[in-house]
């Protein structure tokens, strides 16, 4: 008899697809990956459906409806680890931003006829809800991280995701300080690793896709912007992107609010 | 066949969550509705108040498929505010980026979501055992084109480099030279693919269309042109909300789109083909001569072959780009606010995609409109999916029933963008 493959399965929330995309982005990985684990449940990629309990589940997205906060409980049910991929799923993502306006009016701009829409009134990340056993950072997530997770899983272990600042990833790459040497306002101080310092190869600063890092010293990096130039406004905009629900960019948020 | 009910939980293979409703009555489909689940997320709500210059990336995220298409209708769209044009080598880089993403989109759809239906498989992977080779061949193509928007974009999903007026860091003319090995490889890989979607058996079907797509004297289009429709349209984009208004229909959380005064129309590979065949390279004209289509393709399954034919062109486009390429003095062109409104439509692989802000003179967005492709389509699906279901009433449900999932996966529907669970449902009377 076949020895047993783990069964795969991957669940959408409120999101983009674009985490979910990065499995099928695994070019030279998908059929190796395919061949160690058995693909029960992904929508995006198969018709097939295989019923659970499932031994891994990807979540990605956030929690936005009545539904799916139903939903989410029984995916964890059906499900021996949950991990989250991506910062939608792990922070609320770029929909959290509801989470500081009235949702009413954000339904009244979008659609003429709101009472046709079911929604929460917060954005929420997957541990709000249920226990989860880890989770992935990014908007989007590192596809390499992500092959990471699941061989980390596959051999029982610790997922190696350093929880560092970027700025340890630029140095790494021997890349120039964008901050000290353009002037340019970069987030890479307090934001988690895991992109491998894009932006800054790119000649830009880093704009905080992967979230806080360990230890961020947000009222610091906020008072560096501030000397060149940045508005309450602009701290606000700094913080508030697609990890705005995060506990650190959220405080640093609100305290530069008028 | 009087109290029958066909019942799928989940539409697969799409880009999101929907559902599907057909409602068959006395051999007659009384209703055919294509549903949009995927929650709310508000985008044109909390674009207002920010800057300008972060629409780009905040869009991006509405679809992490074709983020490109959202950020270059963005930066179009903030530019016509604006009054600013970018052109020479940056409009050439934008047109070879989009190139990336055209391939790196059709490709995923044609080999891992579309193809698995006519050869009768769940999915791509379980297709690979019996036809390695051409799964093989589809990921190593849909590479090259995540490989060109890594390139020039810094990761394939949600690129970091395109900004309003040009990007952050342009390319020297040898960083391309690899990708441009890689792009002949790539283009006959292309070729392949249209011979080979070329013998798939295909439904007897053909709709009457109106076809929309944007219009450009000479190329085949990506950023810039006029709408227009085998039907009269012919329009600037800043005309756009005069000729299509937004519907809000209970039972979907996206707006349905239609034409002012018209019927359901469609956007994408077969409206671009059909209105803008002779602007194809020669190449991709002599490939879709060789695999049978005309200048116009009125068979909605065949746009597989469509897309091969496309991605054939954006391999061929790109490296003409590449061959002509000199680095720009400056990766960015100054863009300063006004107070105006700015449009843009630009061509997302999936169609036509319309982006409107106002915003003041420090920059900041008071009002933002987005019109995704699928939104666009969503009436045409459900008519394609009537007409469709009619003939075809005395198939065993199970076969009808796949049979209506792929002719809703014709239009590679992104039900992220049109905002998204698809749950497919035939109920018969």
């Amino acid at each position: 008899m076949a020895p047993h493959k783990p069964k795969l399965a991957v669940w959408k929330f409120a999101s983009c697809d674009g985490c979910q995309l990065s499995i099928l982005d695994c070019e030279d990985e998908l059929l190796a990956v395919a061949g160690a684990v058995e693909i029960a449940n992904f929508p995006e990629a198969s018709r097939a459906q295989i019923k659970g309990p499932y031994d891994l589940s990807l979540v990605e997205g956030s929690i936005t409806t009545p539904h799916d906060a139903a939903r989410i409980h029984q995916v964890r049910r059906a499900s021996k680890t949950l991990i989250t991929i991506g910062a939608c799923a792990t922070a609320g993502g770029i929909q959290a931003l509801r989470n500081f306006g009235k949702v009413a009016e954000f339904l009244a701009i979008v659609y003429a006829r709101p009472d046709y829409i079911e929604t929460l009134n917060l954005s929420t990340p997957v541990s709000y809800h249920v226990l989860v056993d880890f989770e992935l950072r990014g908007c989007p997530v590192n596809k390499h991280q992500l092959l990471e997770v699941i061989t980390a899983f596959l051999h029982n272990r610790k997922p190696v995701t350093p929880a560092h600042s970027v700025c340890l990833e630029c140095k790494r790459r021997g890349l120039v300080c964008v901050m000290v040497a353009r002037g340019l306002p970069c987030l890479g101080p307090v934001t988690h690793a895991g992109c491998g310092a894009i932006c800054p190869a790119y000649h830009r600063g880093c704009y905080a896709c992967f979230g806080p890092m360990e230890s961020p010293n947000t009222p610091a990096l906020s008072a560096a912007f501030a000397a060149r130039g940045a508005g309450h406004d602009a701290l606000v905009r700094a913080f508030r992107s697609f990890n705005a629900y995060a506990e650190p960019f959220r405080k640093e948020s609100e305290a530069h609010e008028r | 066949m009087s109290g029958k009910t066909i019942k799928v939980d989940y539409l697969a293979r799409v880009e999101g969550e929907g559902s599907l409703l057909i409602k068959i009555k006395d051999q007659q489909v009384v209703e055919a509705q294509f549903k949009i689940f995927e929650p709310p997320r508000f985008f044109e709500a909390f674009l207002r108040g920010r800057h300008f210059t972060e629409a780009p990336d905040i869009a991006a995220r509405i679809c992490g498929i074709c983020p490109i298409a959202y950020q270059m209708s963005a930066v179009h769209a903030m530019e016509d505010a604006c009054g600013v044009k970018v052109d020479g080598q940056l409009r050439a880089l934008r047109r070879l980026i989009y190139c990336g993403e055209w391939i790196e989109s059709h490709v995923l759809h044609i080999y891992m979501l579309h193809a698995p239906d006519f050869l009768g498989y769940p999915d791509a992977i379980r297709m690979a055992r019996d036809h390695p080779e051409v799964v093989k061949r589809g990921l190593a193509l849909k590479k090259v084109g995540n490989d060109l928007v890594t390139l020039l974009g810094g990761r394939e999903i949600h690129p970091i480099n395109v900004k309003v007026g040009g990007f952050y860091r342009v390319p020297t003319k040898e960083e391309l030279a690899p990708i441009s090995e890689r792009l002949k490889w790539a283009r006959e890989a292309a070729l392949e693919t249209v011979r080979w979607t070329a013998t798939l058996t295909f439904p007897d079907f053909a709709g009457d269309y109106e076809f929309v797509a944007l219009r450009h004297p000479n190329e085949y289009p990506f950023n810039e042109g006029r709408l227009v429709s085998n039907r009269g349209l012919d329009i600037p984009i800043r005309e756009y909300d005069r000729h299509f208004a937004e519907e809000h229909v209970e039972r979907t959380n996206a707006l349905h789109s239609v034409r002012i005064g018209g019927g359901p129309f469609m956007v994408g590979p077969l409206a671009r083909y059909a209105l803008n065949f002779e602007r194809l390279s020669p190449l991709a004209q002599d490939a879709a001569r060789d695999a049978g289509l005309g200048t116009v393709c009125l068979n909605p399954f065949q746009s597989i072959i469509v897309r091969a034919i496309e991605t054939l062109h954006a391999c061929d486009e790109a490296l003409r780009i590449i061959d002509g390429y000199e680095a720009p003095p400056a990766p960015s062109v100054p863009v300063s606010p006004r107070a105006a409104t700015g449009y843009a439509c630009t061509e997302a692989p999936r169609g036509t995609l319309y982006h409107r802000y106002r915003i003041d003179a420090n920059g900041i967005i008071h009002d933002a409109k987005i019109v995704p492709p699928t939104s666009q389509n969503q009436k045409q699906i459900e008519d394609d999916l009537v007409h469709f279901v009619r003939p075809r009433l005395h198939l065993p449900d199970d076969q009808l029933t796949w049979q209506c999932e792929q002719a809703i996966r014709n239009y590679d529907p992104c039900i992220s963008c049109a905002t998204h669970f698809l749950k497919l449902t035939v109920e018969c009377e």
